[in-house]
Order: C-alpha cells, then structure tokens, then sequence
C-alpha cells in the first residue's frame, strides 16, 4: 500500500471511524460551550481544521529532526504546547496585518483554540502512532475536518431544540451530552467500512 | 496550619471545590482528557490521582510565584508551570509502571490542557497565597475525580461485568445480566456522564437553587 493510499485512509477515519471528538473526547469544551449557533460553530471549525493541521506538520518536524536526535522526546509536552502557542499567535498577527474581514471572521476563536486539546491532542496521537510525514498531513486534516463536522452537526441539532421540551435539570450540557452519546453511536456504524483493512 | 489558614476558610474551600461548585456538574469543563479513560476503573483511578497532583501542586507553584510573574505572560508561565508537572507525572509512570503507561497514552499528556487546572490557576491560584491555593487544587481535583470514578464505577461493571478488573456476582453471570458493550465504548461515557449531570441538576432544583 503506497503512502498516500495509508495517508488518504488516515484521513477518511480520522473523519468517521475514529472522529477526534466522538470517540477520542479530545475537545470537548469548545464543544459543548459554543455549539449554539451554526454560524458561529463553522468559524471555529475552519479555525481548528488550519491550526491543527498546520501544529501537526509542525510538531511532526520537531519531533521527528529535534526532540529524537537529542534524545529529549520527554520534553514534548512542553515543546509542542510552546509551538501550538507561538503558532496561534502568529497567525492572528499575520491576519489582523494582511486580512483584516478573515481576521474579524476567525479572530475571536483563535487565542481559545491554544487551550483546545484537540490541537494538542491531535500532535500527541500523531507521535503515538508513529506517522510518517505524508501521513501526519492526512491525519491532521482528517482530525480537524471531523472535529468541524461533528461540531456543526450538534449546533444544527441544538437550534432544534428550542422547540423540544428538555425536563428543566438536564437542559444546557446535560441534553448535549445526550446528543452528542447519539451522535458517536452513528459515527461508531462507520466502523464496518474500514474492517478490511 | 491554623496560623495560615483558619479552619472556616478552609472549610469553605472543600465545600466549595467538591460539592457546590463542582466543575464538571456546574460548568462541565475539564471533561475531555479524562472521560476517554473511564471504561476501566482502574485506568480511571491512576489518571484522576495524576490529575489531582498537578492541579494541587501547580496551584501552590502558580501561588507561590504569584508577584514575580509579569502580567502579561501569566499564562505561559502558567502553562510551562503545568506542562513540568505533568512530564513529572509521564515519566513516574513510564518508569515504574509501563503497562499504564501505554494504557493511557497520550491522555497523560493532555491533562496539560485540561481547563481545570488552568481554571482554578486563573480563578484562585494567581490571587491567593500558597496554601490556600493547594487546598483549593487539591479539593477541586478531587470533586472531579469523584464524578469521573462515579462514571467509571457505573461503566465498566454494566459494560463489561467487572470491577476493577474483578468480576461481580451479578454482572458478570451471563444469564442474568447480557453485557451493555455499548457502555464502554465513546456513547456510553457521553450518556452516563448526562446521567449524572442530570442527577445533580434534580437534586440542586429539588433544594430550589438556580440551574446555570
């Protein structure tokens, strides 16, 4: 199997089989916070598809020609974490220089996205699973992409909800969690397709 | 310890942290490294007491350091001060138990993130003296580990008919109780933790408190 076959494979179930979110838990604070509204839930998701994907690639480099040279893989909380850190901040230095409607659309999400341990996550699990570059990019993207989906499908499903009738103790995070238990069941049925492999 | 801390005050710390204000069951924060591994009970215990040292022992640093750390990189400093004990924590566990080690995986790792420790650091710890502060982590640490043991203690016998890895007279006979697998894969951990969200919420309004 070539590189980019594993990678695109990578990629399709970081998406569904093992979304970042549903079945990791990995951002879940964004997640029931401020899923309320679409509009809102699709910035952040673009925002965390192109920080996480970039960290990614990132820390993949580090890792791979700083921290294992030097025998110092210990030091990659800290390494990584620094890298999400100055990243996040460069990037809404270079948007608020060159694109000031992108930065106004993106803005607001990016300083909470440092504290997201998706990102950090993501970085982490990256590392466990030995990736190889092509397919630190798959991941990345994957990873991001499902945590968007998952995301805008619960703020959809949430702007329902003002019509529904929650028992008053369960409203707010009790009835997303409830949700979002319904949801993993369904991501949990993409399994099947990736059972060959 | 009196001389530093009265015991009203220190009282008031521990009511608060476990019970009335209680992370996860009032602003559900803090959920994401740790509800991933508490399909086992005993995964769920190892995770909890790293999390309850770095939350205690980086609250009492953050403290410490409180009037020597500019403002205006407070919370890098907070970070880095979190991310040590954390790697303290990785590599105790590497060294002395590598089976848990690879159990828990990159969730050690993430409990850096976890908005706990950030939470109590940025609420308490950068405006409180040392030991005020430890208390503060230290209980709020475990009124978290608390909800997340109740989850795990529900999980793993009704998923997979044991406790702590021994199997329990009714849940593990097959022909009274048929294995909810369901419950220690990812739903599980969302409905149970709603469950118990919900049960705290009944019992705040029952008392006639405000929900949040």
């Amino acid at each position: 199997m070539s590189e980019i076959t594993s990678a695109l494979i990578i990629c399709f179930s970081a998406i569904f089989t093992g979304n970042i979110l549903l079945t990791l838990f990995l951002g879940m604070c964004p997640f029931i916070a401020i899923s309320r509204e679409i509009k809102t839930a699709f910035g952040m998701g673009l925002a965390v598809i192109f920080v996480l994907t970039s960290t990614c690639i990132i820390d993949f480099l580090v890792y791979r020609y700083l921290l294992v040279p030097y025998d110092l893989e210990m030091l990659r909380f800290i390494v990584f974490i620094i890298v999400i850190a100055a990243f996040v901040q460069f990037v809404e230095m270079v948007l608020d220089r060159y694109s000031p409607t992108l930065y106004q659309a993106l803005g607001i999400f990016l300083p909470l996205i440092t504290v997201n341990c998706a990102i950090l996550g993501a970085s982490l699990f990256m590392v466990v699973r030995d990736y190889t570059l092509i397919q630190t990019v798959g991941w990345g993207f994957g990873a991001g992409l499902g945590w968007m989906l998952a995301i805008v499908s619960m703020a959809g499903l949430r702007s329902r909800l003002n019509a529904a009738r929650v028992p008053k103790a369960l409203q707010g995070p009790g009835i997303t969690l409830i949700i979002a238990g319904i949801m993993a069941l369904a991501f949990v049925g993409f399994t099947g397709v990736l059972a060959g492999r | 310890m009196t001389a530093i801390l009265d015991t009203a005050e220190a009282r008031d710390i521990i009511g608060r942290s476990l019970w009335r204000d209680n992370p996860i069951f009032r602003q559900v924060l803090g959920i994401c490294s740790t509800l991933a591994v508490t399909n086992l009970v005993a995964n769920t215990m190892v995770m909890c007491s790293a999390l309850v040292f770095a939350t205690a022992a980086s609250s009492a640093t953050i403290a410490a350091l409180r009037n020597y750390t500019p403002r205006k990189i407070r919370m890098m400093v907070e970070t880095m001060i979190i991310a040590s004990y954390v790697i303290l924590v990785d590599q105790l566990l590497k060294g002395y138990w590598p089976e848990m080690s690879r159990n828990l995986g990159p969730y050690v790792g993430l409990i850096i993130t976890n908005c706990i420790i950030m939470g109590r650091a940025e609420a308490f710890a950068n405006s409180n003296p040392v030991v005020p502060s430890f208390l503060d982590g230290l209980f709020s640490g475990l009124g978290y580990s608390f909800v997340l043991l109740t989850i795990a203690v529900i999980r793993e016998p009704m998923g997979m008919g044991t406790l702590m890895g021994i199997p329990l007279p009714l849940f593990s006979n097959p022909e009274l109780w048929d294995k909810w697998i369901i419950m220690v894969m990812p739903p599980g951990a969302f409905f149970t933790l709603a469950g118990v969200i919900w049960l705290y919420r009944s019992f705040g309004l029952m008392r006639g408190e405000k929900t949040a």
